[in-house]
């Protein structure tokens, strides 16, 4: 981390004074009691615990299920800067989807010569099967999902785009719940955009992409792996609250050229499957010969246009760290105009000079694995022994392809509750988009993930970060 | 509703009313153990081995019959997969998988008595703490039940749970009553005496029945007494005749929009009637034990049936 001294603290200005956005809950917090204020923190996990807010461990017992910790400090944004946040994040999202539309048909961009054929080619999620489909309602990705760091008063910068199954929605709404049951005066002196509808938004938006067959109300149900799944959790909350099915593939199959689940008076249709399982897990019969966790025939069912997947097979094609450093370019081409939100400057380890700059470079760097997910596989430069940086090195040089690298940002910090009073934590943000052809939805917050440990960059809960809830104020 | 949620609802139920009852016997075991000298207490940690089915397991392991080593194998022992232990946490199991199908008071106070209680069982029971470890146990029971009764739709799922419960109990009651006639009397000859009439009473609070009792006899503890009452007295909540003329109601609920007869309605349907129609006199003719086996295995039936009917599996 160079220079602390840079770091934005969105609580605080340089000169200590409270930003305008968090007037009214430093005043309130001010005024609080220290030993409410530490008996209402340790509150919290016994909240989470009962409730079973929990995420299960890979690698672990497979019951170990833990608790993502949660800060009782809110991370506000103001209305303007929502405003132009959700701008941005519109016009990436709609840029996301006119790309995987064109990659899997007429590959304009390619022949532009704005993006290289090795984009898709080289590309794990890329999915010969979607080659001219269009999915119904010519919706790819239905959830999205857009990681931003702030830098600066004005700088928000996308870190990374989850296209394919973006997850932590439900400690959205979770952490809402908590706050506006432990602190409900809070929410009567400022006024906080609700974030509670979302599960009745994904179910209008996911019902708004049925199959064109479809008779009457679309059925909705939500594919997941199964209890021992990290994100299992997540998965049972959103079909509770949406009114959906929970199903597992073994609930499935295809009957008269439908998928159906198995219901106590027989096997009954699905229209809309919105899925948390991978792409290759999805038809035993199409990928993964191994998989039981989906559905043996879905893809032929799918193509028949019988059945709507959400989010579209394949669409992990664009969220590829890869594809990431081109998305200002994509975003151009699609939408004809400048992009709202920049990227993070990122170097592709495949070009020579890049990665002769960032070989040379490497402890100011963060490397990151192109099909990387979670924190895993990454070099954190200057948070890395020397030790670290020299396997690094040679996993660089044996497989250059498969990195790419960014500058370490100074990433924003959001005051975090500790025993010794308040302390500044980097922070991320991560607000979920909603697709359908009846238009882009952004639910006004998201997740903002926090570095629990001082200093620490890495946010990814399975890294022992926590979460905040998120405040978007009205106007 | 999905074949598996249905499922699990009915097996998420079953494992509790087991684990509950299990929690009773060993209160019934508990109560006797103290009142006796030590060899009758012997016996009587031996009878709650075999009534909660434990007998092989348990002589692969201990000798002896102390109260110590009989609650801590029935309660947390890690190699039995029937401990109230493991079937709590069959009980969370189950609700996790069916979360959108139950209520979120119902998930609530199962997680928390899940979490109370594998606290309370992480180090072994001493003689100071096993009567609050039944005590959790049954609370948990009380608390589901409670959760279940004042904010679960009265849809589907709410049928399957109660049928598992009402299966489950009837199997315990039958197995309590038999266990009591075939191995608690050594012979004949203790008939009347006061061992016996003490043993019945050990039936009766092993299925919390005693005080019911006693206000509905004022006091007389005689067999034909207690078998009436439990098998045929639709007021008592554990008896055979009640569980099953409940779950018949449940189970015509679940077939009332089908077109075909289902096996599980036919042979509740049976049973129930059998039940309304028969007398103590009839019961002692057929002799008891040849009485509960059958019923054993018409319930063991009815619980199948269910499960193919309304497609838990495939």
């Amino acid at each position: 981390m160079s220079g602390a001294a840079q770091t934005f603290d969105e609580m605080y200005d340089a000169d200590g004074a409270v930003r305008p956005a968090y007037a009214d809950y430093a005043a309130w917090f001010e005024a609080q009691e220290p030993g409410w204020l530490r008996r209402k923190n340790q509150e919290t996990e016994g909240v989470f615990r009962r409730t079973g807010i929990t995420f299960n461990v890979y690698g672990e017992d497979a019951a170990e299920e833990r608790l993502i910790p949660f800060d009782m400090i809110p991370r506000i944004v103001s209305a303007a800067e929502w405003r132009r946040l959700s701008r941005g994040i519109e016009q990436r999202v709609r840029a996301l989807n006119a790309f995987i539309h064109d990659l899997y048909h007429r590959q304009e961009i390619i022949r532009a010569g704005r993006v290289p054929e090795r984009l898709f080619r080289d590309n794990a999620a890329w999915l010969p099967n979607m080659v001219g489909f269009t999915p119904p309602g010519g919706v790819y990705t239905h959830v999205v999902g857009i990681d931003l760091v702030r830098t600066g008063p004005n700088d928000f910068f996308v870190l990374e785009d989850n296209a394919r199954t973006p997850s932590g929605v439900s400690y959205m709404l979770e952490n809402r719940e908590t706050m506006m049951g432990m602190f409900p005066e809070l929410f009567t002196r400022s006024q906080v955009e609700t974030v509670s509808d979302y599960p009745m938004r994904l179910a209008r938006s996911l019902a708004a992409c049925a199959p064109p067959g479809t008779m009457g109300k679309p059925v909705v149900a939500v594919l997941t792996p199964g209890i021992y799944n990290s994100a299992y959790y997540e998965h049972a909350f959103l079909a509770d609250q949406m009114g959906a099915e929970l199903v597992e593939g073994s609930d499935l199959r295809v009957v008269d050229g439908r998928v159906a689940m198995r219901t106590t008076c027989g096997y009954e249709p699905i229209d809309v499957l919105y899925r948390r399982v991978d792409d290759e897990y999805l038809d035993a019969l199409t990928f993964n010969p191994e998989s039981v966790l989906g559905v043996p025939g879905l893809m032929d069912v799918y193509r028949a246009g019988r059945i709507t997947i959400a989010n579209a097979p394949g669409t992990g094609v664009a969220d590829d760290k890869a594809v990431y450093s081109f998305m200002p370019d994509i975003v151009e081409f699609y939408t004809g105009e400048k992009p709202l939100l920049p990227n993070v400057e990122t170097f592709r380890c495949a070009d020579p000079d890049s990665l002769r700059y960032v070989l040379d470079n490497l402890a100011e760097l963060v490397v990151k694995e192109v099909h990387g997910s979670g924190g895993y596989g990454m070099l954190v430069g200057p948070a890395a022994s020397k030790r670290e940086i020299a396997e690094f090195r040679r996993k660089l040089v044996a497989r250059p392809e498969n990195y790419i690298a960014q500058p370490t940002l100074a990433l924003s910090t959001c005051p975090v509750f500790t025993r010794r009073g308040l302390a500044p934590r980097h922070v991320d943000l991560r607000p979920y988009v909603l697709v359908s052809p009846n238009g882009i939805e952004i639910t006004p917050g998201g997740l903002t993930r926090v570095a629990l440990k001082k200093g620490s960059l890495v946010v990814n809960s399975s890294q022992g970060g926590g979460t905040k809830d998120t405040w978007v104020l009205k106007d | 509703m999905l074949g598996r949620t249905a499922n699990g609802l009915f097996w998420m139920f079953r494992y509790l009313e087991r684990a509950e009852n299990t929690a009773r016997l060993l209160e019934a075991g508990l109560r006797m153990a103290l009142t006796r000298d030590l060899i009758t207490a012997e016996e009587e940690w031996r009878s709650v081995i075999h009534a909660a089915g434990e007998s092989r397991a348990y002589r692969a392991k201990h000798g002896t019959y102390t109260g110590i080593q009989v609650w801590n194998h029935i309660l947390r022992d890690k190699d039995n997969s029937g401990s109230v232990l493991a079937m709590m946490r069959q009980v969370r199991t189950n609700a996790r998988a069916v979360r959108n199908a139950i209520s979120g008071e119902l998930w609530r106070v199962v997680n928390e008595s899940w979490m109370q209680l594998d606290d309370a069982l992480l180090r072994p029971v001493t003689q100071g703490s096993v009567g609050d470890v039944i005590a959790l146990v049954k609370r948990a029971g009380t608390l589901a039940h409670g959760a279940m009764a004042n904010s679960m739709l009265r849809d589907a799922g709410y049928n399957f749970a109660r049928a598992g419960t009402l299966v489950e109990r009837a199997d315990n009651t039958a197995r309590i009553l038999d266990m009591k006639y075939y191995l608690l009397l050594p012979s004949l000859s203790y008939v009347g005496t006061p061992l016996d009439s003490g043993q019945w009473d050990h039936v009766l609070r092993s299925v919390s029945g005693q005080r019911a009792y006693r206000w509905l006899n004022a006091g007389q503890t005689d067999p034909r007494g207690i078998v009436q009452f439990l098998v045929l007295d639709e007021r008592f909540p554990r008896s055979l005749a009640y569980c099953h003329s409940l779950l018949q109601q449940n189970l015509e609920s679940l077939s009332k929009n089908r077109k075909e007869g289902l096996e599980s309605t036919g042979l509740i349907r049976r049973s129930a009637a059998r039940l309304g129609d028969l007398t103590v006199g009839q019961i002692f003719e057929q002799g008891l034990h040849e009485f509960l086996v059958e019923f054993m295995g018409c319930n063991a039936r009815i619980a199948l049936a269910i499960s193919d009917d309304y497609r838990f599996q495939r």
